[in-house]
């Protein structure tokens, strides 16, 4: 019997490693070493209901397990066989316990490719990986096809750049396959900085070897023996991981010279980033591992032409490699057949914000955002209304009701006034502002631009700034015509991907919610009482009882009234921090 | 060479393959306006970061618009340069540009002369409709340049002299997004970095973010006092340049309007650097003679070859980066200080006038200069040989402010001893001029014969690097030339590894030499301003009836009355100075 507990950054950020050692412990002190098997493996994506526990080979699978639940799991479900009923998955709609997760809603419509191996094997032990047929594509590409023959798999299965950009990458490696050079590099982008976003790092946390496997895969076919990672120090995990499995690949001759005989050389080092966002931009990725300032360029010339070093360089993200070796194992016509027409294979969102499971989901291309909100993510929280779903991240757009039942896939979501960009799906409820989330997404970028180019530098300031006195009500109806323009320009004239797509959030949420913006403006309201200086918090007399729980819980004293009297807050004082609201029982506090 | 054909405002063009949009539209007589764009084509440095996005245009087919000085044009290409996207964009990023702009135009440094001033004239800005926060950043207080970063608009053009071309490394671009500026690493002020002073950052600033230190109020305040006896130099570069700051075209030599101007400014004395100029080849001449005649005896232990060390900005660049090479420069003073030096000596006891009562004020190409006379070596008692140095661009604002017309004073004569020189010393001015103004004296005295051909035309140029080889009757001297730090570097580079087989290289911190110093008129990207400017100064060297240094009456004068002989003692006490390792000081400080 196998015990997988999962080894995720989330999963162990509530004690899962005290989790494991618990359980090893157990097994120990009951003599079952022989019989089981306790093992950690990568991130299950059902980060909601962390940390889980897997059990093979009945797939029964607990969640949120903590450290003390190790004694009752050992002496119930390895001793005796049986399930351990309080930890099982409770489905909301039914209340019933569901034991194997692909019952569960949340796995039921996912098809789990770049994360196949997440959550099955342990990442730090490459036997495991070669059980789950890793390195065989490396081996069938090595041995068996030429380049050119390779390519053209990746060419038919129709995959494209997972990082944002959508680029086939089979067409990307065909460039960089016929520019000569002495020296070619492979790049892995693993600078995943999206808000929200953890794919790529759950990817090389629980699955390090199948990108390595992929950018053997990769070198071979455009002609390098160099391959770069580069990943953001933030990633301490990963890139333990990561580490280890270079090192065990070496040992196996998986990296090296001659790799299985087959006469060609591959190594990889790992490069830090030091966590700029902007650096996910490929050429400011390669400025930034030459030790230049990590700020784009101007393309032409593309990495492929001259990149790293000024040579061919290939740069890849780490969702896309994660796709390459089971695209050679099962043929394109496999991985072309799930998706859409233009958008072929799965792809991996981090579900967020006010929705019922929050994690890492694998869909395929073409699921509608209603499918994945309401029947993966369960929903949205407290039983509220949906408002709108937030797709590409910072450079992505507000996409609402009426775009629930569209196919997602990289042309729908553009189409939409959106983009995929890496995979953030953050869901919003009738709740948020959406002005506030513009300028929330917009104080990211104003934080994250490189300062190169002036439209992206100032622009997005400014935009900021307008953003501001908006949710100040301080903004005029001729403010909102001037933001929507400078909107345009930004990226209309903006030098890299950053600019170009920063002031989607505002666009796509002044489309989608222009009276929001107006109800600011000219009403100097804020219809989701979020906008602090808009709001008020008032006590509503008939329904309060006097308890004083208001009172005692304002950071700021600022309100008052005696014991089983109506009380009073002070408006002048008050900070609008909503303590008072939270706090009362009686629903006696307003927001006005 | 491939040609391309494509169509720009409805016009068809063609051009050669890599040919950017701008390029193509200029060939079609269409000017798209830039501001970070900067084409120094004479060398070699074309910068084109693409950042500002001001000369954005549109393409066909394209999403966004394309910076035009960035994109290269493709067959069949439609460009479209003044549509209405195009302009309501270009007009929107200058808007962004100036809302983090002071707007303290009427007493800046740069007012009138400045490329984001004038493109708000082009574009006819009125309001600015984005007001909001300014960036703001410490003033930089060194001793030649001020750096006034409230006023950079991120071209990155400094940075691209101070690494590329000068290999200085000081300026690069720090902090994220709004806060993103040009600054010396860890944002110290360039006194606490490797600045060499050179000044070419000032010289390619298109705002007042860099500006050299002012010092024409010190000098107005000499000039007011009664008690000073004020004397003015002028360096040979600065008559081939003072002029365009009064619209006269690029390369009109100036020399007697300048002397004039300075006098009715009133300088009591107005020499010229010039004949300093003279006295350095004396001194450095005979320094390379003597090097040279012990190597050709076969002395193992003498250094060459022997550099020049007039340039204030090479001698500070050296100090920083190659101090275990401080024995190769020659040990003789820069022409400034040795001016300095005789003027508060020699002729201060000529005129019987006490040191401290004296002032000496240089106008100077340079912004270096600025630096050089503040260093304590150069100083007797805490009193400095030259007290001030202003920049050619200073002096064009003095005589503009004192109601001067320029262009009519009537040409007037340097005042002696101080101010006579000969042909050999003007061309100090522009790259491979101090070397060549050594050749024809070391030529004469080492073969005691009459240089027939005084013009050495394989020493003139305008490549980074320059060598050859004058046969100094049957012996060849291998001669090397290098302007612009980077080039400098290259050549010493190979000194240190034994590669060099020059006996004397002549170096300057600025491309084109001094005539393309920090503290010239701004050439605003057009380096045929430079050329013009080295012609005005061979044709002064072509007119003068002396053009060797030792045949200087003055100069000859001078060593009769007072030093003795080149090399004497009281000539190195005066004339020569010495080194420091500013690497360890800069380690000290870190």
């Amino acid at each position: 019997m196998h015990m997988l507990v999962c080894g995720g950054t989330g999963c162990r950020a509530s004690a899962s490693d005290m989790l494991y050692e618990s359980l090893k412990k157990e097994v120990q002190d009951n003599n079952l070493e022989n019989e089981v098997q306790v093992v950690t493996t990568g991130c299950f994506g059902f980060c909601e209901k962390g940390p889980i526990v897997k059990m093979i080979p009945d797939n029964t699978f607990y969640v949120s397990v903590e450290p003390k639940d190790a004694k009752e799991l050992v002496a119930e479900h390895a001793l005796k066989g049986r399930k351990v009923n309080r930890l099982l998955y409770v489905d909301p709609t039914n209340k019933e316990q569901i034991s194997d997760s692909k019952h569960m809603g949340f796995y039921k419509k996912q098809i789990r490719i770049a994360l196949r191996n997440c959550g099955l094997i342990n990442p730090e032990n490459i036997e495991e990986y070669l059980a789950a047929d890793g390195y065989e594509a490396m081996g069938k590409v090595l041995l068996e096809m030429t380049p050119e023959e390779a390519i053209k798999v990746v060419l038919d299965s129709g995959l494209r750049g997972r990082g944002g950009g959508g680029f086939p990458t089979g067409l990307k490696w065909q460039i960089a396959s016929k520019n000569e050079a002495d020296q070619k590099y492979v790049v892995c982008n693993a600078d995943e900085g999206d808000p929200g976003a953890f794919m790529d790092r759950s990817i090389l946390e629980g699955d390090p070897h199948t990108v390595l496997e992929a950018m053997v895969i990769n070198g071979y076919c455009i002609g390098a023996t160099k391959g770069l990672i580069y990943i953001r120090a933030e990633y301490p995990l990963a890139i333990q991981r990561l580490k280890i499995a270079i090192g065990q690949a070496r040992e196996f001759g998986l990296l090296g010279t001659d790799i299985l005989g087959s006469g060609f050389d591959f190594d990889v080092e790992i490069r830090y980033g030091a966590g700029a966002f902007v650096c996910g931009e490929e050429t400011a990725l390669i400025h930034s591992m030459e030790g230049e300032r990590g700020e784009p360029t101007f393309k032409p010339p593309f990495p492929a032409q001259s990149g790293y070093l000024g040579k061919p360089t290939n740069v890849n993200n780490v969702e896309t490699y994660a796709n390459i070796p089971v695209i050679i194992n099962k043929g394109a016509e496999w991985f072309s057949s799930i998706g859409t027409e233009k958008s072929k294979g799965t792809k991996v969102f981090a579900l967020a914000g006010k929705i019922n499971n929050v994690g890492l989901i694998e869909v395929p291309m073409g699921i509608t955002l209603r499918e994945v909100i309401y029947e993966i993510g369960g929903g949205i929280k407290g039983g509220k209304k949906f408002k709108a779903v937030q797709t590409g991240g910072p450079s992505g757009g507000c996409l609402t009701e009426k775009h629930l039942d569209i196919p997602i896939d990289f042309d729908n979501l553009i189409a939409a006034g959106s983009m995929m960009g890496s995979g953030g799906m953050i869901v919003m409820d009738e709740d948020d502002c959406m002005v506030a989330v513009a300028k929330f997404y917009l104080e990211f970028t104003v934080e994250e631009s490189c300062g190169k180019c002036s439209p992206c530098r100032v622009g997005n300031k400014r935009l900021h700034e307008q953003l501001d006195l908006i949710t100040k009500g301080k903004a005029t109806m001729e403010d909102l015509d001037k933001l929507k323009n400078l909107s345009n320009v930004i990226k209309d004239t903006s030098l890299c991907g950053l600019g170009q797509t920063s002031p989607n959030p505002v666009l796509s949420t002044m489309e989608n919610f222009y009276d929001e913006y107006v109800a600011h403006v000219t009403d100097h309201r804020c219809p989701s009482g979020v906008c602090k200086d808009l709001i008020r918090y008032e006590v509503i007399a008939e329904n309060c009882v006097g308890c004083t729980a208001c009172a005692r819980n304002c950071p700021v004293n600022c309100i008052s009234g005696e014991r089983k009297q109506v009380h009073l807050i002070d408006q002048v004082l008050c900070i609008k921090c909503g303590a008072c609201l939270e706090k009362c029982k009686f629903n006696a506090i307003a927001v006005i | 060479m491939e040609l391309i054909k494509l169509t720009i405002d409805n016009r068809t063009v063609e051009v050669e393959k890599g040919t950017t949009i701008f390029h193509a539209a200029k060939k079609l007589g269409i000017e798209i306006p830039t501001l970070c764009y900067m084409n120094l084509k004479d060398l070699n440095i074309e910068h084109k970061p693409g950042g500002c996005r001001i000369c954005v245009v549109e393409v066909e087919g394209r999403r966004n618009l394309a910076p035009s000085c960035a994109t290269e044009c493709m067959e069949g290409m439609v460009v479209k340069t003044h549509t209405v996207r195009v302009l309501n964009a270009r007009r929107t990023v200058l808007e962004l540009i100036i809302s983090d702009h002071p707007f303290d135009c009427l007493i800046c440094a740069k007012s009138g002369n400045c490329d984001l001033q004038s493109l708000a004239i082009k574009l006819g800005v009125r309001d600015i409709p984005f007001q909001g926060e300014k960036s703001t950043y410490k003033p930089d207080f060194s001793p030649a340049i001020i750096r006034d970063m409230d006023k950079c608009i991120m071209c990155r053009r400094c940075e691209t002299m101070c690494n590329d071309f000068q290999t200085v490394g000081v300026l690069s671009g720090i902090n994220r997004g709004f806060e993103a500026v040009v600054a010396p690493a860890f944002e110290r002020d360039l006194d606490h970095s490797e600045c060499t002073y050179c000044g070419q950052c000032v010289a390619v600033c298109p705002t007042g973010a860099l500006t050299e230190v002012d010092h024409t109020k010190n000098v107005i305040a000499a000039l007011s006092d009664s008690k000073k006896t004020v004397v003015v130099q002028t360096a040979p570069a600065v008559r081939a340049a003072l002029g365009e700051e009064f619209g006269l075209e690029a390369g009109t030599l100036v020399t007697g309007k300048m002397v004039a101007a300075l006098r009715q400014l009133g300088f009591d004395y107005v020499f010229d650097t010039d004949f300093a100029a003279d006295l350095t080849i004396m001194e450095e001449g005979t320094e390379l003679l003597d090097r040279l005649t012990r190597h050709l005896g076969g002395d193992k232990e003498v250094k060459l070859p022997i550099l020049t060390s007039c340039c204030p900005g090479w001698v500070n660049f050296f100090e920083y980066n190659y101090p275990d090479m401080m024995d190769v420069p020659s040990t003789a003073r820069s022409p400034q200080q040795m001016f300095g030096a005789i003027a508060k000596t020699y002729f201060a006891e000529k005129i019987n006038v006490k040191r401290e009562d004296m002032v000496v004020v240089s106008i100077m190409p340079c912004v270096a200069k600025k630096y050089e006379c503040t260093r304590e070596e150069f100083a007797t008692d805490g009193n400095p040989d030259v007290d001030f140095s202003i920049s050619t661009r200073e002096l064009a604002h003095f005589i503009k402010s004192a109601n001067i017309n320029f262009n009519a004073l009537p040409d007037e004569d340097f005042d002696k001893p101080l101010g006579e020189s000969t042909g050999a010393a003007v061309i100090f001015g522009t790259t491979g001029g101090v070397i060549e103004a050594a050749a024809r004296t070391a030529y004469e005295l080492h073969t005691g014969k009459t240089l027939e051909k005084v013009d050495f035309e394989a020493l003139r140029g305008f490549d980074g690097i320059r060598s050859a080889s004058v046969d100094f009757d049957g012996v060849d001297i291998k001669i090397g030339i290098a302007h612009g730090l980077g080039n400098a570097r290259k050549m010493l580079d190979d000194v240190k590894a034994g590669r060099s087989e020059f006996h004397a290289i002549e170096i300057m911190a600025c491309p084109g030499g001094c005539i393309g110093g920090g503290g010239q008129p701004l050439h605003h990207g057009d380096s045929s301003v430079l050329r013009a400017r080295a012609k005005a100064i061979y044709s002064e060297d072509e007119s003068k009836v002396l053009r060797k240094s030792h045949e200087n009456p003055s100069i000859i004068k001078l060593y009769e009355e007072y030093l003795g002989k080149p090399g004497s003692e009281k000539a190195h006490h005066l004339l020569h100075t010495h080194y420091f390792d500013k690497k360890s000081k800069q380690v000290l400080l870190d």
